[in-house]
């Protein structure tokens, strides 16, 4: 396990083996996008309530998935990072904030567009809004920390640890509309039981979430390759790859 | 269902379609940004290490 742990992680296997994952991964995302957003802007039928402003769901809910996804991670691979010292780990962990942020201000900015017809307002000061700008924050954050640092072993280190801290934020903004009265609606899909959503609109969204988290893998495959080039200050390999 | 139907997405096409494009050019934002950070970084470690230009 050790062994193959520590050939997984050696820089010239990942970045041959990221550089081969990536297309399957990329292209399989495409797919289930464009399938969801069939599934979503055509066969779904409009809600009973919101008419076809609900459709906004199937690009607000897995924006809002990936900013808390990546995010968990990004502090995940930065805590390996920095307890295991594993350049790979922070390789990740890098490679995420540009990812998550994205992603955030796209749940951010649809939301806005949502809420506009829904609530009658683009913006409100509620558990659920706030605690995602903070979000956004924390990527930023993350992102002005690192290019701060010149030195990339210490900005590996010391933007670990603001993500490790930042990841409070995630189960806040997860049971914001539990603990606190909220405008924004509660849970519609992890409701185990009973997803309060009929099906032809609920499989497009679960298709789209996945198509979404597997163009993220795609995304840090590609981009992690980067960051191990970056990382290394042998030639030997990388001369070979690039031949 | 007629086409202009489709897009005028019962009245709520001001608040959809820039949902959807928003979102659309996020993804389309970050495989470019993804490839482009990847060529970036194999260009300085070239430079780096002294390995001269990349043969393409």
């Amino acid at each position: 396990m050790w062994t193959w742990l520590h050939k997984f992680a050696s820089p010239p296997h990942f970045y041959r083996l990221a550089g081969q994952l990536a297309p399957w991964f990329g292209w399989t995302a495409f797919i289930l996008i464009v399938g969801a957003l069939y599934g979503g802007l055509v066969l779904a039928p409009p809600d009973y309530q919101q008419g076809d402003a609900f459709r906004i769901i199937y690009v607000h809910a897995p924006s809002a998935w990936m900013s808390l996804f990546i995010y968990v991670v990004m502090a995940a691979s930065a805590a390996i990072g920095l307890i295991w010292r594993i350049k790979l780990a922070h390789a990740v962990a890098a490679s995420c904030a540009p990812i998550g942020a994205s992603f955030t201000f796209a749940a951010l900015a649809t939301g806005a567009l949502w809420g506009q017809p829904m609530w009658g307002t683009w913006w409100v000061w509620d558990a659920r809004l706030t605690s995602e700008l903070i979000l956004l924050f924390l990527y930023l954050g993350y992102i002005a920390l690192r290019s701060s640092i010149d030195d990339l072993q210490r900005a590996d280190r010391a933007s670990a640890v603001l993500a490790i801290v930042g990841v409070v934020n995630v189960p806040i903004i997860h049971y914001s509309v539990v603990w606190w009265n909220t405008l924004h609606q509660p849970a519609t899909v992890t409701k185990m039981a009973a997803p309060s959503i009929s099906t032809s609109m609920l499989i497009p969204l679960l298709v789209m979430i996945l198509g979404f988290t597997l163009c993220f893998v795609a995304l840090l495959l590609v981009r992690v390759r980067g960051e191990v080039l970056r990382r290394e200050r042998s030639a030997g390999w990388i001369r070979e790859v690039m031949a | 269902m007629s086409l202009s139907q489709f897009f005028s997405m019962g009245g709520y096409a001001v608040f959809v379609w820039p949902a959807y494009a928003i979102t659309l050019t996020v993804l389309v934002g970050n495989v470019l940004a993804a490839r482009a950070s990847h060529r970036r970084a194999l260009e300085e470690a070239r430079r780096r290490l002294g390995m001269g230009e990349l043969a393409r």
